[in-house]
């Protein structure tokens, strides 16, 4: 079932145009994300669907029921929408104490609702601080309240601006997992904005990515990550090796040999992204590994211990015996190559990507 | 990210909303401006030769004096102010906490009533050089030396021990907001303590203490009753003597129109260096500095230091008003001390609420308003408090005497009544000069207010099912509280301590406490009005208590955010 529905969304301010023509939809029970750099505009499409902005072109339906149109002259006020919002800056109230703060959107204050109040709170281990001042509490604690204030009033769909933005990184994963089990528990349907690829592949069961106010691709992160329609989303996820050529025969030659090409047609440029952690390596030369599809050689020029993982500069022969290449390559900690050894490398399939060039 | 949601406004209602609060800004300014349009344009109008004659005559000796009174003040106020912010920011020794807000108690006494004080303290007949010549067996004044109080000097002093908590307010709070890795910086690249400070944190103060100082100047340009009392010849008293002796109003605008310009210089000044002061935030997040423990010998000289302002410009006032007052309240009371009272605390009261209302519309006006001429225009509104007394005075009745003349000539015409003077010599005017000269003070503080209530706020508010009218009443006004009773009281407190405009426009033989005060002792009958001006001081420290309150709360969230970060 679908929660929220919003209809070719084109959105200016002045002259700047902030969205154009975005649509997407946020399911019930669900969590969606909405992932893009900051100033793509993902921000103000959540204060569209609040009712804080008015919409200028569109429609913005929440559980089949339309809350704006431009073409009726509709755009509900955000009081009449039953949506719950999480700002970036909490916007706690300074001069009501934390179980007033959670009870402020609560017309009827029943036996039913303040039970759930402080079982929460008792829950995030705030119940000795139902009574304290936003002030005195620590962001991750009024991120918390922030939460529960917005959820309360069981809205039809919760949105959250940057929910993590604000927190100490230490505390970021653990208030980040403790978050998503309490919505998934609740039930609610979310939508959440953020820049951080992580948190939503973390986070999201569907991810919509946003580049400068236009949607470049929807999906599962399972979706996105191995199937990224465009080197932008390709490369939200860190880091590529980049090579570029020109189409012959359906193909284009990497280091890895040619990479087969049936969408480009011939003469075209191409380029083909192959992600740090989607090459392989193995020591030593060795012409039967991977059963020697797409292997090359080279030798370690590099090497960045990270702990957990170690950063690889491989030198390789370039395509067609032109110049040689660095690879950039994520290879587990264990392995632990010395400087000048030589290597054997190839490519993981479902990790290259292959787009026209830009 | 654009977030200027309108607060209040739902969507379909904000056009015309929007034009009722353009129309409403642009009134209020031009009410509040038109007075000071009023002698500019009085000043313009030829006059005969008056000006030649003021040129040759008084205008140099006036500019000369009042540069040297502003000059003296400024400096004086400067390093009192500076030096002790210094010690009780940087410094710990017994007593200092009780300074820290100590400090501002000056504050609360005019520096009128401070000059009646320290006259009868030490002129020839005081108990001071009574004693003198009764130890000293002299018989006249010639036979000793002893400074005049009576003079520019002792106007410079008596300012300066009053208005130096302006520049201890400014500096200080500079100072904590320093952070103290920068202090330390400087230690560890081999600057001691004394030469850090001159090189580090007096630098990094400088834009503060200049407001700080501006805003003293202002005040000593506004000052009537301690120049007229000494009789120094500013600005101030050139102006009413112009008018009232020489007969002349347009020469008194001519004059007003001179001092306006020294005005708008210091509010260039100000503004200039407010701007400043946001370049010179070292860091957002900072460490309180520990202070330096002094040793006993230091901490007796910081603690004399601290103590000699607190005392000479409050507790010697206080005790010798509070003396008096135990022998003549009497005669006071005899006086109708009451309904001065009454008279006082009305008028003000009326002024505090007016100027809260339009302070308010004009703090809301900004908040919601997108357009750049609105912001151009309140701030316009909000420029009364830069101008001195007597220039408003002027204005006022000038412009009230047109406009009575106008609704009279239109009545006479229309209906043939004559309304005559519907405000002129009224209470109406004098409230009308307090709200243009303190409409500022009640927007500042209440535009302050509504910076703390963030627009997300408003949003959360509204999405969590209060509409506009429930999200003022639930969010902005129990925030706004205690901005507006700030305000009222502001405003309140420098109503009932307004000399010049109060003895100008009041109504004949009408009192308040202040020009009572000035009227007495200017008759050397200070005994006789000591319980007025003690009245007038203790009404002074409200607004001190409510201002070492927000210091003290404002370091106890300090705290405790250290506290958090730990």
């Amino acid at each position: 079932m679908s929660g929220l529905v919003m209809e070719r969304i084109s959105h200016a301010f002045g002259s700047t145009q902030v969205l154009r023509k975005v649509s997407l939809v946020a399911e019930s029970g669900k969590l969606t994300c909405l992932l893009g750099p900051s100033g793509c505009g993902k921000t103000t499409l959540l204060r569209l669907a609040a009712g804080l902005e008015t919409v200028q072109n569109g429609r913005i339906t929440l559980r089949g029921e339309k809350v704006a149109d431009n073409q009726e002259g509709l755009c509900l006020a955000p009081e009449k929408r039953g949506i719950g919002i999480m700002f970036q800056d909490y916007a706690l109230f300074p001069h009501l104490n934390v179980f007033d703060n959670i009870a402020f959107g609560l017309s009827n204050l029943t036996d039913e609702r303040r039970k759930w109040i402080e079982e929460s709170l008792q829950r995030f281990g705030l119940a000795k601080h139902q009574h304290s001042f936003p002030h005195v509490l620590s962001g991750g604690q009024q991120q918390r309240v922030a939460l529960l204030r917005a959820l309360a009033p069981e809205p039809k769909i919760l949105l959250l601006d940057e929910p993590f933005s604000g927190l100490d990184v230490t505390r970021r994963a653990q208030i980040r997992e403790e978050t998503l089990s309490f919505l998934k528990e609740c039930g609610v349907a979310v939508l959440m904005v953020t820049h951080d690829p992580d948190e939503a592949m973390f986070m999201a069961d569907h991810i919509v990515i946003m580049k400068r106010g236009e949607v470049v691709q929807a999906g599962t992160p399972v979706q996105i990550y191995f199937h990224p329609q465009n080197s932008f989303v390709a490369e939200l996820f860190g880091e590529l090796n980049h090579f570029e050529g020109l189409v012959h025969n359906g193909q284009v030659s990497t280091p890895f040999g040619a990479c087969s090409i049936p969408s480009i047609p011939d003469q075209e440029k191409a380029q083909v992204l192959v992600r740090m952690e989607g090459i392989h390596v193995t020591m030593g030369h060795n012409k039967s590994a991977h059963d020697g599809k797409n292997i090359t050689f080279g030798h370690v020029e590099e090497v960045f211990l990270l702990g957990r993982s170690s950063h690889l500069h491989i030198r390789v022969p370039g395509p067609n015996d032109q110049d040689s290449v660095i690879l950039h390559v994520r290879v587990p900690g264990v392995l632990k190559p010395e400087f000048g050894a030589a290597v054997t490398v190839w490519t993981d399939e479902k990790q290259v990507f292959v787009f026209p060039a830009d | 990210m654009i977030t200027n949601t309108p607060a209040l406004a739902s969507s379909r209602l904000r056009l015309p909303k929007v034009n009722g609060w353009a129309i409403g800004t642009l009134t209020i300014a031009l009410i509040v401006v038109l007075p000071i349009l009023w002698v500019v344009n009085l000043a313009m109008t030829p006059a005969g030769d008056i000006w030649s004659h003021l040129v040759e005559t008084v205008l140099g000796q006036l500019i000369w004096t009042t540069l040297l009174l502003m000059t003296g003040v400024g400096l004086g106020t400067f390093i009192i102010g500076t030096a002790t912010a210094w010690i009780v920011t940087m410094c710990r020794f017994p007593g200092q906490k009780i300074f820290e807000w100590a400090l501002l108690i000056p504050m609360a006494v005019p520096a009128y009533v401070i000059a009646y004080v320290y006259t009868d303290l030490f002129e020839y007949a005081g108990p001071i050089q009574v004693f003198i010549r009764d130890v000293g067996g002299f018989e006249v004044r010639r036979d000793y030396w002893f400074p005049e109080i009576r003079s520019l000097g002792g106007a410079i002093t008596m300012m300066t021990l009053v208005l130096y908590p302006y520049v201890y307010l400014l500096a200080r709070s500079a100072f904590l907001n320093q952070n103290a890795s920068v202090l330390e910086a400087s230690r560890t690249l081999g600057q001691g303590p004394w030469k850090s400070f001159f090189k580090v944190a007096l630098p990094l103060a400088r834009p503060a203490i200049a407001v700080g100082v501006s805003l003293v100047m202002m005040e000593t340009l506004n000052d009537y009753g301690t120049v007229d009392f000494f009789a120094v010849a500013t600005f101030t008293t050139g102006i009413f003597d112009v008018w009232l002796n020489l007969n002349s109003p347009s020469g008194a605008a001519q004059l007003a129109t001179v001092l306006l310009t020294f005005v708008i210089v210091l509010v260039g000044l100000e503004r200039y260096q407010r701007r400043r002061q946001k370049f010179h935030q070292t860091s957002t997040t900072t460490k309180p500095f520990r202070g330096f423990q002094l040793k006993p010998l230091a901490a007796l000289g910081a603690f004399l230091v601290c103590a000699l302002p607190v005392t000479l410009g409050f507790l010697v006032p206080a005790w010798i008003l509070g003396a008096y007052a135990l022998d003549f309240y009497q005669d006071t009371l005899n006086a109708s001390y009451w309904s001065f009272v009454a008279n006082s605390l009305g008028l003000s009261a009326f002024a505090a609420f007016i100027a809260i209302v339009l302070g308010l519309f004009l703090a809301y006006s900004l908040r919601l308003g997108r357009a750049r001429w609105l912001n151009l225009v309140t701030r316009l509104a909000a420029l009364g408090y830069a101008v001195p007394g007597a220039v408003l005075a002027i204005g006022v009745i000038m412009f009230l005497g047109y406009t009575d003349n106008a609704i009279d000539g239109f009545a006479k015409s229309s209906f043939g009544v004559s309304t005559g003077l519907l405000f002129s010599g009224t209470v109406a005017a004098v409230i009308f000069a307090y709200v243009v000269r303190f409409l500022s003070l009640s927007f500042g503080s209440l535009e302050s207010g509504l910076a703390k209530i963030t627009n997300t706020m408003d949003g959360a508010a509204r999405t969590l099912g209060a509409g506009p009218l429930a999200t003022l009443k639930r969010v902005h006004l129990p925030m706004l509280k205690s901005s507006i009773m700030t305000a009222a009281l502001l405003v309140f407190v420098d109503c009932m301590k307004e000399l010049p405009m109060t003895t100008i426009l009041r109504p004949f033989d009408f009192e308040t406490l202040a020009t009572f005060v000035h009227q007495y002792a200017s008759d050397e009958l200070l005994p006789e009005a000591s319980l007025a001006a003690l009245t007038i001081v203790a009404t002074g420290i409200i607004p001190v208590i409510l201002l070492s309150r927000t210091i003290a709360k404002s370091k106890v969230t300090q705290a405790h955010n250290e506290e958090v970060s730990t």
